[in-house]
């Protein structure tokens, strides 16, 4: 059972970071369709940190700063240029690939993965439950989504953020400086996801291609589901990453083909939006571009 | 004659500006990796429309892309984002081998390949309609839907190929006896070896059947007016959430079309990940396409040549150059479509009016909701968008 939980919390601990970017960036108007984009980012620049630096701290380091930088580009061509945000997300996502790929290529001439880099834990998935707690990314990432409750609800900075969500127009029209609070916003969710990148990467000790694999999507799901609420969030986080445990720990019994698993997220997301129990609706201005 | 060359300049001078900034982009990646740009370009071309094979695979690759783009581009035009052309596609070249397996090998040719062609419009049409329904109905965000339907659809597919019908030890269907569509090189020796095959003349017809529907018949019409202003369109008597669950069926349908090219012209089977990415390449095509039927053909071929240049040029650099070039030109057109036209409007303009930096008026003609305009906060401007547009309001029945 504990090893159950602490399985868990390590496969949910990218979804937390990504999620807590997700929510910051919608709640400020911006789509996060980018955090698949982000994490893939971070996780790269991790590990190219840490290989370079010697140390999985530094590692981390480089992949924020990797996150930031792209989440500047995003917030460049969607704030500044406004520029339609679903087409430059996607963009991004397919950028990440493209430069992770290209970079792999030049900084270790490889088409799939890292040399070993260093990091936390023990190293090799599902080896040493308990030492995996040792990797402190994993309670940053509680940390985490607990300080984005506390941005949004608590701070004045949080009170602009929702404000430049839902009535950017209202906001604007009482002095608050609605595109520069999107950018700090969006910079904010850049550095979170790339924090999930990071985690992963120093986790597996390596950078592979494409490593992220849709984990971007599942915070994104994760989002929408918990109805941009950083607590029912959490809960969405954890209960997709209980799934996904469920399933790698009765992998041998076949009761459900995995396929159906990995398709949970995506599917309660769907029932969400689609409102069957209890609607989920987005902040009033998502993805409207502000003058 | 004024408005025509505004309209042109509009459409052309966006993607121009952002293949110029991929050049750039391009020229340092291949300067960063230490190869000279002008080689690398040479052999691009010479890989891609300078031989046989090349071009063939060029019109193989912008086949399927011609599809998923016209697939992209009807959707933005009603303003709406399709961005489950990936699944579509796959879900469309899935029934289509699931059809053509349940034939016999003997079934004359017109009736395999039509069951075929049907099977993948249903295919791609239910992926399709499920978002289209969902907007229309319950208002949810399509760009959401689609995108998660991407990841249900796909393991659905896998699953059913993996514990049912593969070949054992392939990811693959057994192989479609009925219903094969002749390679090019059957007819026109010059594409021998390469995939090109004839659902190209099936993407060229189908482009010019997209183009009357859009611009020859009132469905089509309605559909680009719910695009350009919901608003005004339901004012003007459309049922604009029909109209959505419409669109998004025959986008689906468009892509689901394009799994012929692989499913029926090439491999004849349906294999797990045939067309990863062509769903997202959609996107960059309808872009660039300026989501105009003859520019999505023109874009696709574009973009082949791009993805089967980066194999020719694979041995001086790395061929993931051409996805970095792709999301440039991707984000330089988007970021460049707004700023070129309040650029036009300014100097159209007569000075003193002050509306420059807003541009609406009859920029309005080619703004879907994908590429904003962006929104005037004077309150009756949105009537007064909707009045320039140039749309006379539909009939009242």
């Amino acid at each position: 059972m504990m090893a159950f939980l602490i399985q868990t919390l390590r496969i949910a601990t990218p979804y937390l970071f990504a999620a807590a970017g997700g929510i910051i960036s919608e709640r400020a108007g911006i789509i996060a369709l980018t955090l698949e984009g982000f994490m893939l980012t971070g996780a790269f620049c991790a590990a190219l940190g840490s290989y370079y630096a010697g140390s999985p701290w530094f590692g981390i380091l480089a992949g924020v700063a990797g996150g930031l930088l792209a989440a500047l580009l995003h917030a460049l061509a969607t704030i500044r240029y406004r520029a339609d945000q679903v087409v430059v997300g996607i963009a991004m996502n397919l950028l990440a690939v493209g430069v992770t790929r290209f970079f792999l290529r030049l900084a270790f001439d490889s088409s799939s993965n890292s040399p070993r880099v260093p990091g936390f834990g023990g190293g090799q998935v599902g080896s040493g439950v308990l030492s995996s707690l040792a990797n402190p990314l994993v309670w940053f990432g509680i940390l985490c989504m607990v300080a984005v409750g506390w941005i949004l609800y608590r701070t004045p900075f949080g009170l602009r953020v929702r404000a430049a969500g839902e009535k950017p127009e209202a906001a604007l029209s009482v002095g608050v400086p609605v595109r520069r609070i999107r950018w700090l916003a969006v910079a904010l969710s850049g550095a979170s996801a790339a924090l999930a990148g990071a985690y992963l990467a120093l986790d597996q000790h390596q950078f592979t291609d494409g490593m992220t694999a849709g984990r971007g999507f599942i915070a994104l799901a994760a989002v929408i589901f918990g109805k941009w609420d950083p607590k029912r969030v959490t809960i969405a986080c954890l209960l997709f990453a209980a799934a996904e445990t469920m399933q790698i720990r009765l992998q041998s019994l076949q009761l459900v083909p995995s396929q159906f698993v990995e398709m949970i997220p995506y599917v309660l997301t769907i029932v969400a939006l689609a409102g069957v129990v209890g609607r989920a609706v987005q902040p009033a201005a998502l993805g409207k571009a502000v003058d | 004659m004024a408005r025509v060359r505004t309209h042109i300049e509009e459409s052309i001078l966006p993607p121009l500006v952002a293949l110029v900034i991929a050049a750039v982009v391009g020229d340092i990646l291949i300067i960063i990796f230490g190869q000279s740009p002008g080689d690398v370009y040479r052999q691009l071309l010479e890989g891609t429309w300078g031989n046989a094979y090349g071009f063939g695979q060029v019109i193989y690759k912008a086949t399927t892309l011609t599809f998923t783009g016209l697939a992209v581009a009807l959707g933005i035009r009603a303003g709406l984002f399709n961005i489950g052309a990936e699944s579509q596609l796959a879900s469309g070249g899935f029934l289509a081998a699931l059809i053509g397996l349940a034939m016999p090998p003997g079934t004359p040719a017109v009736l395999a390949v039509s069951a075929c062609l049907l099977a993948a419009a249903v295919g791609g049409g239910v992926v399709g309609a499920i978002p289209g329904a969902l907007k229309a109905r319950f208002g949810a965000s399509e760009v959401i839907v689609t995108i998660m339907l991407n990841f249900v659809v796909l393991a659905l597919l896998n699953y059913i190929v993996a514990a049912h019908i593969h070949v054992s030890e392939t990811l693959h269907t057994p192989e479609v006896r009925a219903g094969a569509l002749p390679r090019l090189a059957a007819v026109f020796p010059m594409f021998s070896g390469s995939a090109a095959n004839t659902t190209f003349l099936l993407a060229l017809a189908t482009a010019a059947v997209v183009w009357w529907y859009l611009f020859r018949t009132r469905p089509g019409y309605e559909l680009r007016a719910v695009g350009l202003q919901p608003d005004a369109a339901e004012y003007g008597g459309v049922r604009v959430g029909r109209v959505w669950a419409r669109a998004m069926l025959l986008s689906g349908v468009l892509a689901g079309i394009g799994g012929l090219n692989y499913v029926l012209g090439y491999k004849h089977y349906y294999e797990e990940g045939f067309g990863t990415g062509s769903g997202f390449l959609g996107i960059a095509v309808a872009l660039v396409g300026r989501n105009h039927p003859i520019g999505v053909v023109i874009a696709a071929l574009l973009f082949a040549t791009l993805s089967q240049g980066a194999l020719a040029v694979n041995a001086l650099v790395p061929k993931q150059m051409v996805d970095v070039l792709t999301a440039v030109v991707i984000i330089a057109v988007a970021t460049a479509v707004p700023e070129v036209r309040r650029a036009l409007a300014a100097t159209r303009r007569p000075s003193g009016i002050g509306t420059a930096g807003t541009g609406n008026g009859e920029q309005a003609t080619e703004a879907p909701r994908g590429v904003t305009v962006p929104g005037s906060r004077f309150p009756g401007a949105r009537l007064q968008r909707a009045a320039d547009s140039q749309f006379p309001i539909p009939d009242s029945r």
